[in-house]
């Protein structure tokens, strides 16, 4: 929903070019809509409800949202190029395992960090590999990844799953109080420089422009003189390096590597993108939106909670949801064509 | 040959081709076709649909590899790999479908990849690039060449087809220092649009540049061409000037009715030559 659906009469009123320069603002920033939509949540959910306007439950909300919101950081890479990643949760969740084992059997705690965020970034660099060397849709090689990943980590955990105790690999989930009482975790702050360092990357450097345009039209960026493969490579390389930092927020608000942790991680990555705005057709849509669709999620469910609705309800709401951002994006383009 | 003796000749082609080749299988798509482009003209590419007029071209714009012969810029013979290479000889293309990033405003399609970055630190370290100096340029190169687009940052799935081939143009225009190749540019567009691009066509070709023109729009061709290359069955079968031929005549070499005798005029071809049944490989690839 855009604000010139919302600002209603108002907008029957503006001259044609200030029309035109406003239908090309929420063009231009796909955020607005989701924007709008979660004040419009938190609102709701402040009214009606005694408990969900507090701080200790809003930093829960989005304490809750952190291992899903980085994972939908990366999601979103992958689906404005035009691509999907069901095996990014499953990535993180090995990358969780990895680290535990390797902390449990002794080795320095740096070189596990560095070991579980790497085999993420191994199984980016293979899947964009596989994607790019044999021109295979992403669906299909993601879920063949997922599949493997998913055994893998069984086979590798032996069905046991690992507390952690050091202190680097729960880092993250580490609790600071500002002005004595708003609960932020370090995690929090990791999460939002990430979420800043791809919004630059993706808005202001060439790199960025060339992510978009491969999404857009991969013939066209080829003809433009864009890198294509090379592009979509770094974007499956990008892209697993923020799983693996997923996989460290994992340890952080939970310190205990599961195998059969976020089974859904990868579905709900792709319902935060999808809230966000960013079409999965590609080529458009930003990270700030996710950023917002992440939240919108975990407000939802906060709110439904807080009003006493059942869990399941929430998965339908949340499902409803999901449909009606992809109409609105879906409407949206055909009214510009 | 031309030019070689610089007698009578004087003008060397700024981009020329003899006996290219390019097989897809079983198809024949350039079979043995010269190509020869002078400074300053507009030079239309005329032919029947499979004539093989795409695959020359692309030849020429190193979107595709011919399998046999030679191409020469200014003289010198060039290998192209990839459309980066043509480029990097100065020439440039404005493809069919534009190759245009619908979602991105018009000064980054105008850049699309070959982005400008701040100077110093920010642009060497952090990568940052110089919006401002790219929109600033496009808006000098769009004003430059005529083409009205209300505002730099607005988003080119906004445009109207005439605006769209104006940025595809003016990218080209922007960026070509040899050569610009239009492939079918006024194909999508109405009469007043059509119009606008020619008046562009010959804006270019004022600034010092020649210009390819694909097209099968003979009224175009004969407006605004200063020679016409006739392709047909994947070669050129006839090179003329606008002043000394009639759009029939044009026509009936584009359709095999008419050709070029040894002495340089046209004579009328019998029908089992003419519909091709004696050639092999007849089938060309667009």
């Amino acid at each position: 929903m855009g604000p010139a659906e919302l600002l209603g009469v108002t907008t029957m009123s503006l001259t044609a070019p200030r029309r035109a320069a406003l239908s090309e603002f929420v063009l231009r920033t796909p955020a607005v809509g989701p924007a709008v939509a979660l004040v419009f949540a938190v609102v709701l959910f402040s009214l009606t409800t005694d408990t969900f306007l507090d701080v200790d439950n809003l930093s829960l909300v989005v304490q809750q949202s952190l291992v899903v919101g980085t994972l939908a950081l990366g999601q979103t890479l992958v689906i404005l190029t035009g691509g999907i990643d069901l095996a990014n949760a499953a990535a993180c969740v090995l990358a969780t395992l990895l680290m535990a084992k390797l902390a449990v059997g002794g080795t320095a705690s740096p070189v596990t960090l560095l070991a579980g965020v790497a085999v993420a970034v191994a199984v980016g660099l293979t899947t964009g590999g596989v994607v790019t060397a044999f021109r295979l849709p992403p669906f299909i090689v993601t879920l063949g990844v997922l599949t493997i990943l998913t055994a893998a980590s069984r086979i590798y955990a032996g069905g046991q799953s690992y507390p952690v105790t050091d202190g680097l690999l729960g880092w993250l989930g580490t609790r600071q109080y500002l002005f004595g009482q708003i609960e932020v975790t370090f995690g929090m702050g990791v999460a939002l420089a990430l979420y800043l360092v791809l919004w630059y990357s993706l808005t202001r450097t060439a790199w960025g422009r060339h992510v978009y345009a491969v999404g857009n039209d991969p013939e066209a960026a080829r003809l433009s003189g864009i890198h294509v493969r090379r592009t979509l490579l770094s974007v499956y390389v990008v892209a697993g390096l923020v799983y693996g930092v997923a996989a460290w927020q994992a340890l952080g608000r939970v310190p205990n590597a599961d195998p059969n942790a976020f089974q859904t991680g990868n579905l709900d990555s792709i319902t935060a993108v999808v809230l966000g705005g960013t079409s999965l057709f590609g080529g458009r849509g930003s990270v700030l939106g996710t950023l917002v669709g992440a939240l919108i999620v975990a407000v939802l469910r906060s709110g439904l909670t807080q009003a006493g609705i059942d869990n399941l309800y929430q998965d339908v709401a949340t499902g409803v949801l999901v449909i009606v951002a992809v109409a609105v994006d879906r409407l949206s383009r055909r009214r510009q064509r | 040959m031309t030019g070689v003796d610089g007698r009578d000749a004087p003008l060397e082609p700024v981009l020329s081709a003899r006996a290219l080749v390019k097989r897809f299988g079983r198809v024949t798509a350039i079979d043995g076709s010269d190509f020869d482009l002078m400074p300053g003209e507009v030079l239309a590419v005329v032919g029947d649909n499979g004539a093989g007029k795409s695959s020359l071209i692309k030849a020429l714009s190193g979107a595709l590899v011919p399998d046999e012969g030679e191409i020469r810029v200014d003289g010198r013979p060039v290998r192209f790999h990839g459309p980066l290479d043509a480029r990097r000889h100065g020439i440039e293309t404005v493809y069919q479908d534009l190759a245009l990033a619908p979602a991105q405003d018009v000064a980054s399609n105008l850049f699309l990849g070959r982005e400008r970055r701040r100077p110093g630190v920010l642009g060497r370290v952090f990568r940052l690039l110089d919006t401002r100096g790219m929109r600033a340029e496009a808006e000098r190169v769009l004003g430059e060449l005529g083409i009205g687009v209300r505002s730099m940052s607005q988003p080119v799935e906004t445009l109207s087809g005439g605006q769209r081939q104006g940025v595809a143009v003016a990218r080209a225009a922007a960026f070509g220092t040899r050569v610009v190749i239009m492939d079918e540019p006024t194909a999508a567009l109405g009469v007043a649009e059509s119009a606008k691009v020619l008046d562009l066509i010959g804006r270019i070709r004022d600034r010092g540049l020649p210009v390819v023109l694909i097209s099968h729009n003979m009224p175009h061709v004969f407006e605004i061409a200063d020679r016409i290359h006739v392709h047909r069955l994947g070669r050129r079968v006839a090179l003329v000037s606008p002043a000394e031929r009639t759009m029939n005549e044009v026509v009936g070499l584009i359709t095999g009715a008419l050709r070029v005798g040894a002495d340089g005029e046209l004579e009328e071809v019998r029908d089992a030559v003419r519909t091709g049944l004696t050639r092999t490989g007849g089938g060309t690839a667009e």
